[in-house]
């Protein structure tokens, strides 16, 4: 534990300075500032209150955003120190590389976690601020904020397998890019085709809900969309967040963390430094 | 009982055979100095020592652990070659990582800055300090909890004179009280006063493992006899004494160890014509040049 944590502090320290933590809390500062300016037109017509319908532009906006900062700060974390030539030394203390991943990881997800709360917290306050009904919404501010926590759990350990697959920075990146492009935006669409295609056939009902589950971002929307009506009717996908269990989204959510850490580990043990 | 033993050490990579059934071990106290080429498969038997990369064959024990394990990685300290640290942190920062690492009191980071001369600039990130001052906070951090085995590849490039003369006071200080040293370098004439043993590696093969004395001895290389004379007999004293003349007014000859004395006494002989005259006995470089192409190339 002790190892984990000095990891951990060493890490925390290197993001302060590469202004990585700066760069983070003003990206979502900024995006979360705009919704809540930007959003407040379509309140009256829906009868939500004004946070509900902040939330469902959050929870879209933290669906694309909070993936890629997760990514952009991890996959310097192996590749870096290959590069750098620091891992072989770290290897020969008596630590072990689980141990130096989970420290990274606990300084990124303090980092996320973070500028989620600065983002969704500025938010709220514009929200509430503009209208008193608004604190209905809070619950589920609270929800969109851990799970985005979660979802960035699951990039950053996606991020370092990445980061020791490639061994060297820059092809990290692209890695990292590349995968952003296909989950975030590739998927969905791919999806989105094969459903008109199929015109309400067998895959439309029996495989695109699982689809939808496997992968981590989809199923941190639907979870998020389904668990607050308010926020489902806002977003106006109310319907397709219906035809899914919210546990089952929940699960996913919750499960897709812990695999992505068990593969960013497995990926590092292959690291020959 | 050793610290390092080393048997049958075999490594072969896709087909490559880095290292080729090398047996040596390091006794307590015992700095031993590994010379070869680059490539030679210095550092990757530090690697293996260390337990960074598997061996395909032999074995390696460090009082009785396996390299790599828990117990070993707590026994060895280690200098890399061109030693790198992350530039964001400061020196402080670095060290205290690395005692924590090691289940070390960090407290005890500063003193072991001071101790290699790193004390002012301990609050300075490592980005700003020169490639000798990074090589001081390696050895800053080898030198964290008593090591048993210290690896050290190539510890003083980079460091000037003073910094390496302090370098190797430290070094026999940690060997005075039991670590077994294994460095390499390409600083004949340091490794040549500062260890007790040499150990010659040449395309993965152990060419030497003995004393530098015992060394000298078995390759019984020539003496080179160095005769200055005096201006204008360069010509004949060269005729005379059948040498080879280099200059103007040196003269050098080259004879195996029991001629030398029969050599001397026939300059001695020229009494009038010669201003002075030296011996040199092989040099490392040529004792290393010698070990190292036997059977070789």
């Amino acid at each position: 534990m002790t190892r984990i944590l000095t990891a951990a502090g060493a890490e925390a320290r290197i993001a302060l300075r590469n202004r990585w933590v700066a760069i983070a809390v003003a990206m979502m500062a900024v995006f979360s500032m705009v919704l809540s300016a930007t959003g407040s037109a379509p309140t009256g017509a829906l009868g939500a209150d004004r946070l509900s319908v902040t939330v469902a532009s959050l929870t879209s906006l933290a669906v694309y955003l909070v993936p890629l900062v997760a990514l952009l700060m991890a996959f310097d974390a192996i590749a870096g120190e290959v590069e750098r030539g620091t891992l072989p030394l770290v290897l020969t203390y008596p630590v072990s590389r689980a141990e130096l991943i989970l420290g990274k990881f606990l300084a990124h997800l303090g980092v996320l976690a973070l500028a989620v709360a600065a983002g969704y917290g500025i938010a709220a306050a514009a929200a509430i601020w503009t209208d008193p009904r608004a604190q209905a919404g809070l619950p589920a501010l609270v929800r969109l904020g851990w799970t985005s926590v979660l979802l960035g759990a699951t990039f950053l350990g996606i991020g370092y397998a990445l980061s020791a697959l490639a061994r060297r920075p820059g092809a990290a990146a692209g890695l990292a890019i590349g995968l952003w492009l296909v989950l975030i935006v590739l998927y969905d669409l791919g999806l989105l085709a094969a459903v008109v295609a199929d015109g309400g056939g067998r895959f439309t009902t029996q495989v695109f809900p699982w689809l939808l589950l496997a992968n981590p971002a989809d199923a941190f929307r639907l979870y998020n969309l389904a668990a607050s009506e308010a926020t489902a009717a806002a977003a106006g996908i109310g319907g397709a967040a219906g035809t899914i269990s919210t546990s089952l989204a929940l699960a996913s959510v919750a499960l897709w963390p812990l695999l992505a850490l068990a593969l960013a580990i497995l990926a590092f043990r292959r690291v020959t430094p | 009982m050793t610290t390092l033993t080393i048997s049958h050490l075999t490594k072969r990579f896709d087909g490559v055979t880095a290292l080729q059934d090398v047996s040596f071990d390091v006794a307590p106290g015992e700095r031993v100095a590994l010379l070869g080429h680059n490539g030679a498969g210095k550092s990757t038997l530090m690697k293996i020592v260390l337990g960074l990369i598997p061996a395909t064959s032999g074995t390696v024990s460090l009082m009785g652990a396996v390299p790599g394990s828990r117990a070993a990685r707590s026994l060895a300290a280690y200098l890399p070659e061109n030693v790198a640290f992350h530039p964001a942190l400061t020196g402080l920062e670095q060290v205290r990582f690395y005692l924590r690492m090691q289940g070390e009191p960090p407290r005890e980071a500063l003193p072991l800055l001071e101790k290699v001369g790193l004390g002012h600039a301990a609050q300075r990130r490592i980005g700003t300090y020169s490639k000798g001052m990074r090589q001081r906070v390696g050895l800053a951090q080898a030198l964290i909890g008593r090591p048993r085995l210290m690896v050290l590849d190539e510890p003083t490039s980079g460091l000037d004179p003073v910094s390496r003369r302090d370098f190797y006071a430290i070094l026999d200080e940690l060997a005075g009280k039991g670590a077994a040293i294994l460095l390499s370098s390409h600083a004949l004439t340091e490794v040549e006063a500062r260890t007790d043993r040499i150990v010659i590696l040449s395309q993965g093969r152990l060419r030497a493992d003995d004393t530098l004395a015992n060394l000298r001895r078995k390759a019984a290389l020539p003496i080179r006899l160095q005769v200055t004379a005096r201006p204008d007999t360069a010509d004949s004293v060269a005729g005379r004494l059948s040498g080879a003349r280099r200059n103007g007014v040196t003269v050098d000859l080259i004879c195996p160890q029991e001629e030398k004395l029969a050599r001397l006494g026939q300059i001695a002989g020229l009494e009038g014509m010669i201003e002075d005259v030296e011996v040199l006995p092989p040099s490392l470089e040529d004792l290393y040049s010698h070990y190292s192409r036997r059977d070789g190339q």
